[in-house]
C-alpha cells in the first residue's frame, strides 16, 4: 500500500494523510491504492500547507503501519539517537 | 575579533527583512513552496526529515562570548534546547519553525551573526584554524585574510550562481588543522626568502562522490594580489565549471579533467585580466581588518607551571591542552564527544557556560573546530583547574582529543533528508568500544558520514565509514588511511560493506592488526601507509595478505 506523507509548512512537522485531514502519528496513516493516492497528492499539493509530498510504500504488519524504507520509518519516529524527542508509541524499526 | 561596520551591519538587516517578508507571503499563500524554496534557503533554512533546520554561519569558526550565549538562547528559544557545531565550524539547528524563523535571524543580526550563504551554489563559509593567534607556528594571522575573503565573497554578484557550492579554507602553519587541501581552494599563508608575506595556493580539493587532494597551482602569491588572485580562479570556474551534470560542477572536477597545469595556466591569465582592474583590498583596509586581530592584553611575567598531581586533570591537560605563542598561556580544546553523546551536539546550558569561560578566562573568544569540537585560545596556565572544573560540571571534560572516541559525524540519517544511512550511532558504538583502550591506541581519527556527500569527511579519516542504502537497508563501507591534516591523504575502501553492528566489529579487527603490526611510535596511519590494505583486509575479511 501506499502511505501519503509530507511535511507541515508552519512546523515543518511529519504529517500522514489520515483521510480526512493529516496527523503527526504514522498509525493513523490511510493505506491508498497508487491512483488514489496520487489523487490526493495532486489534491493537497494544490493546497500549499503541506511540503515535500510523497506517496511511500508501506506494510500493515501487526496492526501497524510499517515504511519499507528506513528512512520514512526514522521520519515517522523521529531522531533515533534521542528518543526523548520522538513521538511516543511509534516505533522506526 | 571582528567587528560589524555600518555596511555589514546594514547588509544583515536588510537581509531579515526581506527574508520576514517572504516568510510572510509564503504564510499568506502569495508565494508558493517552488518560489519560496529557494530564498529560504539562501537564508540557510533547510526542510530536514523531521522539520526546518536552519544553519548559522560561523566566519572562520570564531565567537565571542556574546555571540556564543546567543547560540545557547536561540537553542533554548526557538529549537528544542540544543544546536549541533558541524564539520564546516558551523552550527545547525534542527527543529526551527518557519514562522519563528524571522524573529531568530533578527536575534541573530543583533550579535553580528547571520544564515547568509549557508546554502546554495555561492561561496560558504570561510573556515580556518582554530588555532589562529594563539599557536606559534604561524607566520601570521590567518583570520585576516579570511575575514577578507567573507567581505569579497558576501553577496558577491558574480559569484551568487556559482555551477556549485565553493569552500574556500585558509590557514598560516605548515600544520593543517583546517583540513585546508580538501577544499574548493585552499590558501596556505607563508613567507618567501625576504620575509614578505604570500599564500600557497591550492585548488581543486574535495571530498564527497569524487574526492581530491587539491593540487598546487601557485607557489606564492603576493598577499597584495590575494582577492584578485581568488577572483581569478572564480572566474574561470564560473566561465569553465559544468553546469549540465550536478556530479561533475564542483572545481576539482574541471581542475581534474584540464589538469592542474592548465587549469592554473587559465587562472593566471584571467589574473592578468583582473589583476589591473584594482579589485586588492588597498593596504590600509588590510591593516584596518588586522586590527580587529590584534594581541588581547596579555600579560607578561605569568607562572607558567601547571600542577597536574590529580591524575584526572593531568590527563585532561595532556590530550587537551596546547601550548600557546605567549608563555604562561595555553589553548583548550573542549572536547563535544563525550563517550554515549552525539558527536557536535551541545545544550543551551552548555553553550551559556562555554560563553561565561570565553568571557571570564579567554580574552572573549571561543573557536568551532571543523571536527566538532570547540576552543577556548587564551588561557592561563594559573586558569586551567577552574576552566577544568567548569566543564566537569557540564559534561564536557572528556581527554579524548584525536583519539578513537573523538569521531567526526554528520547528522545522517537521524536528521538529514540527503542521508542513506544513520551516522551518528555508529560513531557512538565505535566511540564506546575503543574508549577504554584509546589512550594505547595514540592519535587516530574516525569520521563517519551518512551518505556520499561526506559532510562527516569520511575520506579524510584514518579509519573513515560511509553509510549507503543497500535495497533499502543500511549498509557501511569501510574506508583505511586517509587524512584532512598536512598529510593530506583519501581513504580507500577495504572491502565489501557490513550493517550497523558489523562496521563496529570491522573496526574493532583493523584496530586489532594495528595493535599487532605496529613499529615503536608509529600512528595508525603511519602503519597503514607503511603495510598497506592487505593485512588490514586480511584482518576483517579472513583473505590471505
Amino acid at each position: 500500500m501506499k502511505l501519503l506523507t509530507g511535511n507541515d509548512l508552519l512546523r515543518g512537522d511529519v504529517l500522514w494523510w489520515t483521510g480526512e485531514g493529516w496527523s503527526l502519528l504514522l498509525d493513523d496513516a490511510l493505506g491508498l491504492e497508487k491512483s488514489t493516492g496520487e489523487a490526493v497528492l495532486a489534491a493537497e499539493a494544490a493546497h500549499e500547507r503541506v511540503s515535500d509530498l510523497a506517496l511511500v510504500d508501506a506494510d500493515w504488519v501487526d496492526g501497524r503501519w510499517r515504511p519499507l524504507k528506513v528512512r520514512e520509518r526514522i521520519r515517522g519516529f523521529g531522531p533515533t539517537v534521542r528518543p526523548d524527542l520522538a513521538l511516543q508509541g511509534q516505533d522506526w524499526r | 575579533m571582528y567587528r560589524y561596520d555600518a555596511i555589514d551591519r546594514r547588509i544583515v538587516d536588510a537581509r531579515v527583512a526581506e527574508f520576514r517578508d517572504q516568510v510572510a507571503r509564503r504564510l499568506s499563500g502569495a508565494l508558493d513552496e517552488e518560489h519560496f524554496k529557494p530564498l529560504r534557503l539562501k537564508n540557510g533554512l533547510y526542510l530536514q526529515l523531521h522539520a526546518y533546520m536552519l544553519r548559522v554561519a560561523i566566519p572562520y569558526g570564531t565567537l565571542s562570548g556574546t555571540q556564543m550565549r546567543m547560540l545557547g538562547h536561540i537553542a533554548r528559544r526557538y529549537d528544542r534546547g540544543y544546536g549541533h557545531f558541524t564539520t564546516r565550524q558551523n552550527i545547525q539547528y534542527n527543529w526551527i519553525r518557519l514562522e519563528e524563523a524571522p524573529d531568530l535571524l533578527a536575534e541573530l543580526a543583533t550579535v553580528e551573526m547571520h544564515a547568509i550563504q549557508t546554502s546554495g551554489n555561492c561561496i560558504r563559509n570561510i573556515s580556518s584554524d582554530q588555532f589562529a593567534g594563539a599557536c606559534a607556528d604561524e607566520v601570521d594571522d590567518p583570520r585576516i585574510w579570511a575575514e577578507l575573503l567573507r567581505q569579497w565573497s558576501t553577496l558577491h554578484p558574480e559569484f551568487s550562481y556559482l555551477p556549485r557550492k565553493f569552500k574556500i579554507a585558509v590557514i598560516a602553519s605548515e600544520t593543517d588543522r583546517a583540513a585546508m587541501r580538501l577544499h574548493d581552494i585552499g590558501l596556505q599563508l607563508v613567507r618567501d626568502a625576504a620575509g614578505a608575506p604570500g599564500f600557497r595556493v591550492y585548488v581543486g580539493g574535495g571530498m564527497g562522490r569524487t574526492p581530491f587532494v587539491g593540487p598546487l597551482i601557485r607557489e606564492f602569491l603576493p598577499a597584495e594580489q590575494f582577492l584578485s588572485y581568488n577572483e581569478a580562479i572564480l572566474r574561470v570556474y564560473n566561465r569553465f565549471g559544468r553546469r549540465d551534470n550536478i556530479y561533475k560542477a564542483r572545481i576539482k572536477i574541471l581542475v581534474h579533467e584540464l589538469g592542474a597545469e592548465r587549469f592554473a595556466a587559465e587562472v593566471e591569465a584571467e589574473h592578468a585580466r583582473v589583476l589591473p582592474l584594482g579589485i586588492d583590498a588597498p593596504a590600509d583596509e588590510v591593516a584596518r581588518i588586522r586590527g580587529f586581530f590584534a594581541d588581547p592584553p596579555f600579560e607578561t611575567g605569568l607562572a607558567d607551571a601547571v600542577d597536574l598531581s590529580d591524575p584526572d586533570f593531568g590527563r585532561w591537560v595532556e590530550r587537551q591542552v596546547a601550548a600557546h605563542r605567549v608563555a604562561g598561556y595555553r589553548i583548550v580544546t573542549i572536547s563535544l564527544k563525550p563517550v554515549g553523546g552525539i558527536p557536535g551536539d551541545a545544550t543551551a546550558e552548555q553553550m551559556e557556560a562555554i560563553a561565561d569561560l570565553a568571557e571570564r578566562y579567554s580574552f572573549d573568544e571561543v573557536r568551532v573546530t571543523h571536527a566538532q569540537n570547540l576552543v577556548l585560545p587564551h588561557v592561563k596556565a594559573a586558569d586551567l583547574p577552574a576552566v577544568w572544573a567548569v566543564l566537569r560540571a557540564i559534561g564536557l571534560a572528556d581527554s579524548n582529543l584525536d583519539l578513537a572516541s573523538d569521531v567526526i559525524a554528520c547528522p545522517g540519517l537521524d536528521y538529514c533528508t540527503l542521508a542513506n544511512a544513520r551516522s551518528i550511532p555508529v560513531a557512538q558504538m565505535v566511540a564506546a568500544v575503543l574508549a577504554p583502550r584509546e589512550r594505547e591506541l595514540g592519535e587516530l581519527k574516525i569520521k563517519v558520514s551518512g551518505c556520499i556527500n561526506g559532510c562527516g569527511h569520511h575520506h579524510a579519516g584514518h579509519i573513515g565509514v560511509l553509510g549507503v542504502d543497500r535495497k533499502g537497508v543500511e549498509n557501511y563501507q569501510l574506508l583505511l588511511g586517509g587524512s584532512g591534516a598536512e598529510d593530506a591523504s583519501l581513504a580507500a575502501i577495504l572491502g565489501p560493506g557490513f550493517d550497523e553492528d558489523g562496521i563496529v566489529t570491522a573496526i574493532e579487527k583493523v584496530v586489532d592488526a594495528y595493535v599487532a603490526l605496529r613499529a615503536p611510535g608509529e600512528r595508525f596511519l603511519d602503519s597503514y601507509r607503511r603495510l598497506g590494505a592487505a593485512p588490514f583486509k586480511a584482518a576483517v575479511y579472513g583473505e590471505v595478505a
